[in-house]
Protein backbone atom coordinates (compact mmCIF):
# COMPACT_ATOMS: atom_id res chain seq x y z
CA UNK A 1 0.00 0.00 0.00
CA UNK A 2 2.86 2.64 1.15
CA UNK A 3 4.41 1.84 -2.31
CA UNK A 4 1.58 2.71 -4.14
CA UNK A 5 1.00 5.79 -2.59
CA UNK A 6 4.81 6.68 -3.08
CA UNK A 7 4.44 5.70 -6.94
CA UNK A 8 1.67 7.82 -6.90
CA UNK A 9 3.58 10.60 -4.65
CA UNK A 10 6.07 10.58 -7.47
CA UNK A 11 3.33 10.89 -10.84
CA UNK A 12 2.35 14.12 -8.39
CA UNK A 13 5.28 15.64 -8.06
CA UNK A 14 5.98 15.64 -11.93
CA UNK A 15 4.19 18.38 -12.48
CA UNK A 16 6.43 20.51 -9.99
CA UNK A 17 9.21 20.03 -12.36
CA UNK A 18 10.00 23.05 -14.52
CA UNK A 19 9.23 23.32 -17.58
CA UNK A 20 12.71 24.37 -18.68
CA UNK A 21 13.91 21.74 -17.33
CA UNK A 22 11.56 19.21 -18.55
CA UNK A 23 12.58 20.67 -22.20
CA UNK A 24 16.59 20.55 -21.81
CA UNK A 25 15.67 16.63 -20.58
CA UNK A 26 13.95 16.43 -23.70
CA UNK A 27 16.32 17.67 -25.86
CA UNK A 28 19.70 16.14 -24.06
CA UNK A 29 17.92 12.51 -24.04
CA UNK A 30 16.92 12.44 -27.75
CA UNK A 31 20.39 13.76 -28.70
CA UNK A 32 21.72 10.59 -26.68
CA UNK A 33 19.06 8.54 -28.32
CA UNK A 34 20.27 9.47 -31.49
CA UNK A 35 23.85 9.22 -30.73
CA UNK A 36 23.18 5.58 -29.77
CA UNK A 37 20.86 4.51 -32.50
CA UNK A 38 23.26 5.76 -35.23
CA UNK A 39 26.94 5.45 -33.54
CA UNK A 40 26.65 2.94 -30.79
CA UNK A 41 24.01 0.19 -31.56
CA UNK A 42 25.20 -2.77 -33.78
CA UNK A 43 23.40 -3.80 -37.12
CA UNK A 44 20.86 -6.04 -36.63
CA UNK A 45 22.50 -9.17 -38.19
CA UNK A 46 18.71 -10.09 -39.91
CA UNK A 47 17.45 -6.81 -40.65
CA UNK A 48 21.00 -4.96 -41.09
CA UNK A 49 20.72 -0.93 -40.99
CA UNK A 50 16.74 -0.43 -41.39
CA UNK A 51 16.38 -2.19 -37.95
CA UNK A 52 17.38 1.48 -36.50
CA UNK A 53 13.80 2.80 -37.15
CA UNK A 54 12.61 0.60 -34.46
CA UNK A 55 14.47 1.86 -31.87
CA UNK A 56 12.23 5.24 -32.18
CA UNK A 57 9.62 3.81 -34.22
CA UNK A 58 8.52 1.06 -30.99
CA UNK A 59 9.72 4.09 -28.11
CA UNK A 60 6.78 6.35 -30.07
CA UNK A 61 4.43 3.21 -30.07
CA UNK A 62 4.68 2.74 -26.29
CA UNK A 63 4.22 6.51 -25.59
CA UNK A 64 1.04 6.60 -28.02
CA UNK A 65 -0.38 3.94 -25.65
CA UNK A 66 0.63 5.62 -22.77
CA UNK A 67 -0.78 9.09 -24.10
CA UNK A 68 -4.35 6.61 -24.40
CA UNK A 69 -3.51 5.26 -21.54
CA UNK A 70 -3.29 8.55 -19.16
CA UNK A 71 -6.32 10.09 -21.79
CA UNK A 72 -8.52 7.35 -20.20
CA UNK A 73 -7.66 7.76 -16.61
CA UNK A 74 -8.22 11.58 -16.95
CA UNK A 75 -11.90 10.46 -18.37
CA UNK A 76 -12.09 8.23 -15.25
CA UNK A 77 -10.97 11.07 -13.03
CA UNK A 78 -13.45 13.15 -14.49
CA UNK A 79 -16.62 10.56 -14.34
CA UNK A 80 -16.08 9.36 -11.20
CA UNK A 81 -14.23 12.22 -8.92
CA UNK A 82 -15.47 15.16 -10.91
CA UNK A 83 -12.07 16.87 -11.11
CA UNK A 84 -12.32 19.93 -12.90
CA UNK A 85 -8.71 19.52 -14.34
CA UNK A 86 -9.35 16.12 -15.69
CA UNK A 87 -11.30 16.73 -18.49
CA UNK A 88 -8.80 19.08 -20.06
CA UNK A 89 -5.92 16.82 -18.92
CA UNK A 90 -7.62 13.76 -21.22
CA UNK A 91 -7.65 15.56 -23.96
CA UNK A 92 -4.77 16.82 -23.76
CA UNK A 93 -3.27 13.44 -23.44
CA UNK A 94 -5.18 12.02 -26.54
CA UNK A 95 -3.94 14.77 -28.73
CA UNK A 96 -0.24 14.22 -27.63
CA UNK A 97 -1.24 10.11 -28.59
CA UNK A 98 -2.48 11.11 -32.06
CA UNK A 99 0.42 12.70 -32.59
CA UNK A 100 2.42 10.05 -31.49
CA UNK A 101 0.13 7.70 -33.56
CA UNK A 102 0.92 9.65 -36.55
CA UNK A 103 4.55 9.24 -36.26
CA UNK A 104 4.23 5.33 -35.38
CA UNK A 105 2.37 5.13 -38.59
CA UNK A 106 4.81 7.63 -41.04
CA UNK A 107 7.73 5.53 -39.31
CA UNK A 108 6.35 1.96 -39.52
CA UNK A 109 5.32 2.71 -43.33
CA UNK A 110 8.68 3.52 -44.05
CA UNK A 111 10.03 0.53 -42.54
CA UNK A 112 7.64 -1.55 -44.27
CA UNK A 113 8.58 -0.20 -47.88
CA UNK A 114 11.95 -1.38 -46.70
CA UNK A 115 11.45 -4.50 -45.83
CA UNK A 116 8.48 -5.70 -47.58
CA UNK A 117 8.59 -3.48 -50.39
CA UNK A 118 4.98 -1.88 -50.04
CA UNK A 119 3.97 1.38 -47.85
CA UNK A 120 1.11 -0.45 -46.05
CA UNK A 121 -0.05 -4.22 -46.56
CA UNK A 122 -4.16 -4.24 -45.29
CA UNK A 123 -3.38 -8.16 -44.56
CA UNK A 124 -1.76 -7.20 -41.86
CA UNK A 125 -3.69 -7.43 -38.74
CA UNK A 126 -1.81 -5.37 -35.98
CA UNK A 127 -1.07 -2.38 -38.87
CA UNK A 128 -4.75 -2.57 -39.43
CA UNK A 129 -5.69 -2.18 -35.87
CA UNK A 130 -2.94 0.21 -35.28
CA UNK A 131 -4.94 2.38 -37.83
CA UNK A 132 -8.86 1.56 -36.37
CA UNK A 133 -7.07 2.65 -32.82
CA UNK A 134 -5.84 5.92 -34.77
CA UNK A 135 -8.78 6.56 -36.22
CA UNK A 136 -10.83 6.05 -33.20
CA UNK A 137 -9.46 8.58 -31.31
CA UNK A 138 -9.60 11.02 -34.46
CA UNK A 139 -13.22 10.57 -33.92
CA UNK A 140 -12.99 11.79 -30.60
CA UNK A 141 -12.04 15.15 -31.76
CA UNK A 142 -14.92 15.07 -33.65
CA UNK A 143 -17.29 14.69 -31.31
CA UNK A 144 -15.70 16.77 -28.83
CA UNK A 145 -16.01 19.78 -31.61
CA UNK A 146 -19.37 19.14 -32.48
CA UNK A 147 -20.22 19.93 -28.74
CA UNK A 148 -20.64 22.68 -27.05
CA UNK A 149 -17.87 23.29 -24.18
CA UNK A 150 -19.98 22.73 -21.10
CA UNK A 151 -20.47 19.40 -18.58
CA UNK A 152 -21.81 17.19 -21.64
CA UNK A 153 -19.02 17.64 -24.09
CA UNK A 154 -16.90 16.85 -21.03
CA UNK A 155 -19.31 13.79 -20.30
CA UNK A 156 -19.55 12.35 -23.76
CA UNK A 157 -15.61 12.93 -24.25
CA UNK A 158 -14.41 11.30 -21.75
CA UNK A 159 -17.17 7.70 -22.06
CA UNK A 160 -15.59 7.80 -25.50
CA UNK A 161 -11.97 8.52 -24.06
CA UNK A 162 -12.64 5.25 -21.79
CA UNK A 163 -13.99 3.23 -24.78
CA UNK A 164 -10.88 3.80 -26.98
CA UNK A 165 -8.58 2.72 -24.37
CA UNK A 166 -9.71 -0.98 -24.53
CA UNK A 167 -8.68 -1.00 -28.56
CA UNK A 168 -4.80 -0.38 -27.04
CA UNK A 169 -4.42 -3.79 -25.81
CA UNK A 170 -6.09 -5.41 -28.48
CA UNK A 171 -3.57 -3.41 -30.93
CA UNK A 172 -0.75 -4.73 -28.96
CA UNK A 173 -2.05 -8.20 -28.74
CA UNK A 174 -2.56 -7.95 -32.75
CA UNK A 175 1.24 -8.13 -33.03
CA UNK A 176 1.23 -11.45 -31.15
CA UNK A 177 -1.36 -13.16 -33.02
CA UNK A 178 -0.93 -12.09 -36.29
CA UNK A 179 -0.90 -15.36 -38.38
CA UNK A 180 1.38 -13.52 -40.78
CA UNK A 181 4.25 -13.07 -38.83
CA UNK A 182 5.62 -10.43 -40.76
CA UNK A 183 5.72 -7.73 -38.05
CA UNK A 184 8.91 -8.14 -36.03
CA UNK A 185 7.82 -9.38 -32.19
CA UNK A 186 10.74 -8.10 -29.64
CA UNK A 187 8.88 -8.57 -26.75
CA UNK A 188 7.46 -11.61 -25.68
CA UNK A 189 6.48 -13.17 -21.89
CA UNK A 190 10.33 -13.84 -21.28
CA UNK A 191 11.17 -10.79 -21.79
CA UNK A 192 13.00 -8.88 -24.54
CA UNK A 193 14.14 -10.50 -27.44
CA UNK A 194 17.57 -8.10 -27.74
CA UNK A 195 20.59 -7.55 -25.22
CA UNK A 196 23.71 -5.53 -24.99
CA UNK A 197 23.96 -2.13 -26.65
CA UNK A 198 20.62 -2.70 -28.84
CA UNK A 199 18.33 -3.07 -25.55
CA UNK A 200 20.79 -0.30 -24.06
CA UNK A 201 19.69 2.61 -27.28
CA UNK A 202 15.95 1.46 -27.02
CA UNK A 203 15.43 1.95 -23.11
CA UNK A 204 17.20 5.35 -23.69
CA UNK A 205 14.60 6.24 -27.19
CA UNK A 206 11.83 5.00 -24.91
CA UNK A 207 12.88 7.43 -21.83
CA UNK A 208 13.50 10.31 -24.25
CA UNK A 209 10.27 9.79 -25.85
CA UNK A 210 8.56 9.48 -22.61
CA UNK A 211 10.23 13.16 -21.45
CA UNK A 212 9.00 14.42 -24.63
CA UNK A 213 5.22 13.86 -24.85
CA UNK A 214 4.89 14.71 -21.07
CA UNK A 215 7.39 18.08 -21.79
CA UNK A 216 4.80 18.99 -24.93
CA UNK A 217 1.70 18.29 -23.01
CA UNK A 218 2.96 20.01 -20.32
CA UNK A 219 3.71 23.17 -22.88
CA UNK A 220 -0.17 22.35 -24.39
CA UNK A 221 -2.19 22.15 -21.18
CA UNK A 222 -0.74 25.42 -19.64
CA UNK A 223 -1.69 27.22 -23.16
CA UNK A 224 -5.43 25.44 -22.80
CA UNK A 225 -5.68 26.79 -19.30
CA UNK A 226 -4.08 30.00 -20.44
CA UNK A 227 -6.82 30.17 -23.45
CA UNK A 228 -9.87 29.19 -20.69
CA UNK A 229 -8.57 31.62 -18.33
CA UNK A 230 -8.08 34.41 -20.84
CA UNK A 231 -12.26 33.97 -22.31
CA UNK A 232 -13.48 33.70 -18.59
CA UNK A 233 -11.60 37.28 -17.89
CA UNK A 234 -12.66 39.01 -21.32
CA UNK A 235 -16.44 38.20 -20.69
CA UNK A 236 -16.07 39.45 -17.23
CA UNK A 237 -14.87 42.46 -18.77
CA UNK A 238 -17.01 42.77 -21.51
CA UNK B 1 24.20 6.21 -49.19
CA UNK B 2 22.38 2.50 -49.50
CA UNK B 3 18.68 2.77 -50.14
CA UNK B 4 17.98 1.46 -46.33
CA UNK B 5 20.14 4.40 -44.75
CA UNK B 6 18.27 6.89 -46.81
CA UNK B 7 14.58 5.11 -46.10
CA UNK B 8 16.36 5.31 -41.88
CA UNK B 9 17.58 8.63 -42.48
CA UNK B 10 13.22 9.64 -43.83
CA UNK B 11 12.01 8.21 -41.06
CA UNK B 12 13.83 9.98 -38.23
CA UNK B 13 13.56 13.17 -40.43
CA UNK B 14 9.79 13.17 -40.43
CA UNK B 15 9.74 12.28 -36.87
CA UNK B 16 11.58 15.81 -36.11
CA UNK B 17 9.75 17.44 -38.76
CA UNK B 18 6.44 16.24 -36.63
CA UNK B 19 7.54 17.61 -33.43
CA UNK B 20 8.92 20.17 -35.02
CA UNK B 21 6.02 21.15 -36.52
CA UNK B 22 4.22 21.18 -33.39
CA UNK B 23 6.34 23.08 -31.95
CA UNK B 24 5.46 25.73 -33.95
CA UNK B 25 1.78 25.44 -33.95
CA UNK B 26 1.92 25.32 -29.85
CA UNK B 27 4.33 28.83 -30.38
CA UNK B 28 1.79 30.31 -32.97
CA UNK B 29 -0.76 29.77 -30.43
CA UNK B 30 1.02 30.88 -27.52
CA UNK B 31 2.25 34.01 -29.41
CA UNK B 32 -1.79 35.02 -30.28
CA UNK B 33 -2.66 34.24 -26.50
CA UNK B 34 0.11 37.06 -25.51
CA UNK B 35 -1.61 39.74 -27.92
CA UNK B 36 -4.98 38.73 -26.02
CA UNK B 37 -3.36 39.11 -22.82
CA UNK B 38 -1.93 42.38 -23.70
CA UNK B 39 -5.35 43.48 -25.52
CA UNK B 40 -7.02 42.62 -22.33
CA UNK B 41 -4.82 44.71 -20.23
CA UNK B 42 -5.01 47.68 -22.02
CA UNK B 43 -8.80 47.19 -22.30
CA UNK B 44 -8.76 46.87 -18.02
CA UNK B 45 -6.70 50.16 -18.22
CA UNK B 46 -9.33 51.96 -20.29
CA UNK B 47 -12.40 51.00 -18.15
CA UNK B 48 -10.43 52.17 -15.10
CA UNK B 49 -9.21 55.40 -16.78
CA UNK B 50 -12.76 56.15 -17.78
CA UNK B 51 -14.12 55.12 -14.67
CA UNK B 52 -11.49 57.18 -12.97
CA UNK B 53 -12.39 60.48 -14.97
Amino acid sequence: MSSWAATIGGVISLRRIPLWTLALASLALVTIALVCVFYVAPNDANQGFSQRIFYFHVSIAFTAYACFACGAWGALRHLWKRDPRADLESYVCIHQGIIFGAMVLLTGSIWAKISWGHWWVWSEDELVLFLVLYLFYCAYFMLRFSLDPGPQRANLSAVYALFGVVLVPVSFAAIRLSKEFLHPRVFTLSGPRFGGWILVTYLVAQAAMLVLAYTLYRIEIVGKRLDLRLRELREVVA
Amino acid sequence: MTTAEKYVTAAYCVVFALVLLYVVIIAVKLGRLDRDVEELERRVERDSQDSGG
